[in-house]
């Protein structure tokens, strides 16, 4: 063994020298890389082609309005809505729960439907208006379901909160928030893991008996 | 998730030559084939994006209702010739998913769905299904949820779609475009028993693409139930459901259709009780003995033998709500 911190060393590398060592790790990495990169990036490199055709395969232009606000933003095709929203905008109001769509936290409008954003290529809603949480209050002036999930507790730990709101608020909008047995079939997208439900149905009903404008 | 190029084209002859390439895959709605890529089962080069064309259209027919490939759940089962003419298209639909998830997904996607089963979505065990010859985790493991009937020893999985089984007892027919033209199916031909090719879920060649459905008009809208019984009471997926649809003269059953979901590699149309039905007074007794017909060739596994009575009471059940004697 060359090197005294030898306890993660194997032994059949006993004659490698710091600086061999060094440059197997350089050379294994860059090989773990190209494993991961995808095989168009490979061609493109094993053909000696310019970058820039490579840059094609992994960003795509895309603008969208968030909450009244336009953005042109490059988007790698894999990116969910969520983390759009989340890593790009900096909108972290969206929450990701399970992020396999079985949970609603992440739930958001897009044109005005609501869907599970981490189930949302963010390539696939160009040229679309997207609702986040923080889009509902009109300056200081919450929206009449923020108000009302305050009035009645309608939550404990607050995680799943946003995409309850933007579930209730769509709910109600779709013509599904007529009875308390309609509401629970309705809202069955989203998961309360505190078991705040009693009381998220209790907001709803208040909203929408009292006929504000949701 | 892997890295992959993304196009979307718009026209339907630009979309059948994207997808004529080894790793392609088409996207609609995304619910599932986004789920499945973030989870490393399917890792395709490359996304075809479908949704610019015209494919969402619900228009009535001479002989019935066509259904746009891209039309939306949630849209279709809220649409007004949907819920006149097929009731039972639009209560399956609505048992199925969430709200958010029937906003996204398509008729197409919902048809093209993957089995839920874990062993499946699970990239650490065997799964014949997603990689040929590496076995079946679920024939010894837990299979609760599995298939009671036309299971393979190579695959035991069930198909999860509701909506696939209102359309297979609806006589649904699939309208499928390819370079050479378009063809016709009936529903219950589209998917398959998983056999010896549990990799292959149904008939669509890989260069193929679903434009849409078309269901026959028929005397069932006035007698038709969706029975869904599940782990809780939405948003779930099915131990066992049936699609029940009775055409009832004078008390008299007229015509049946039957099909049930949870139970099988594909809808399980159930051509044997239907018959049975015809003829028959509209009674429990008569449902119970279509059901008895039903179960013939029914084989659980260790954890799900409970379906073998689950499903007989939930055929009678359906056909109770159906006929209108509940």
């Amino acid at each position: 063994m060359t090197s005294k911190n030898s306890c993660i060393e194997p032994e059949n590398e006993g004659n490698l020298t710091d600086a061999t060592r060094r440059d197997f790790l350089k050379q294994s990495t860059l090989l773990t890389a190209i494993a991961l990169t995808p095989a168009p990036l490979v061609k493109a490199a094993e053909n000696g082609w310019d970058e820039k055709i490579a840059d094609v395969y992994e960003k795509v232009p895309v603008n969208i309005e968030v909450n009244g606000v336009k953005h042109q933003l490059s988007v790698e095709p894999r990116a969910t809505l969520l983390d759009l929203l989340r890593e790009q905008l900096d909108l972290t109001g969206t929450k990701k729960g399970c992020d396999y769509g079985q949970c609603g936290a992440c739930t958001v409008h897009v044109d005005g439907h609501r869907v599970n954003s981490c189930l949302t290529l963010g390539v696939m809603v160009n040229g679309k208006k997207i609702t986040t949480i923080e889009g509902l209050a009109k300056g200081d002036q919450l929206h009449p379901m923020q108000e009302s999930f305050l009035k009645h507790d309608g939550f404990q730990c607050g995680y799943c909160t946003p995409g309850q709101i933007m579930s209730a608020v769509a709910c109600i909008r779709e013509g599904h928030a007529n009875s308390a047995t309609e509401i629970r079939e309705y809202m069955s997208g989203n998961i309360c893991r505190c078991g705040a439900y009693p009381n998220i149905i209790s907001a709803i009903q208040e909203v929408k008996e009292g006929g504000q404008e949701v | 998730m892997k890295q992959f190029q993304y196009v979307h084209p718009s026209t339907q002859q630009s979309v059948l030559d994207a997808i004529n390439k080894p790793g392609t895959k088409i996207i609609a709605g995304g619910t599932n084939l986004v789920d499945l890529m973030k989870r490393g089962v399917t890792a395709p080069d490359k996304l075809v994006d479908i949704n610019r064309l015209p494919l969402k259209g619900i228009t009535a027919t001479k002989t019935g209702l066509h259904i746009g490939a891209l039309a939306l759940n949630s849209v279709v089962s809220e649409d007004n010739l949907v819920v006149e003419k097929q009731p039972l298209l639009s209560m399956a639909l609505k048992s199925g998913a969430s709200p958010q998830l029937r906003n996204m997904a398509t008729v197409g996607g919902n048809m093209m769905q993957r089995t839920r089963c874990t062993y499946f979505y699970d990239i650490t065990m065997p799964c014949n299904k997603r990689e040929p010859g590496s076995g079946c985790g679920a024939l010894e493991g837990f299979n609760r949820m599995h298939a009671i009937f036309g299971a393979s020893p190579q695959c035991i999985a069930v198909h999860p779609s509701d909506m696939c089984v209102g359309l297979a007892a609806l006589d649904a027919v699939v309208v499928i475009a390819g370079r050479k033209g378009e063809r016709r199916i009936p529903f219950t031909g589209f998917h398959r028993l998983a056999e010896d090719h549990p990799e292959t879920d149904n008939h669509l060649a890989k260069d193929e693409l679903i434009i849409g459905v078309e269901i026959p008009d028929n005397n069932f809208a006035k007698h038709s139930y969706y029975l869904k019984v599940r782990d809780r009471q939405s948003y779930a997926f099915a131990l066992v459901s049936v699609a029940a649809a009775l055409d009832i003269d004078n008390g008299t059953i007229r015509q049946a259709r039957l099909a049930m979901g949870g139970v099988a590699h594909k809808p399980w149309r159930l051509f044997d009780a239907e018959k049975a039905l015809i003829g028959k007074p509209v009674s429990e007794e008569s449902f119970k003995q279509a059901a008895q017909i039903a179960m013939q060739g029914a084989k659980a596994y260790q954890y799900n033998a409970f379906k073998l009575k689950l499903a007989p009471a939930s055929i009678t059940e359906a056909l109770k709500h159906a006929s209108g004697l509940v």
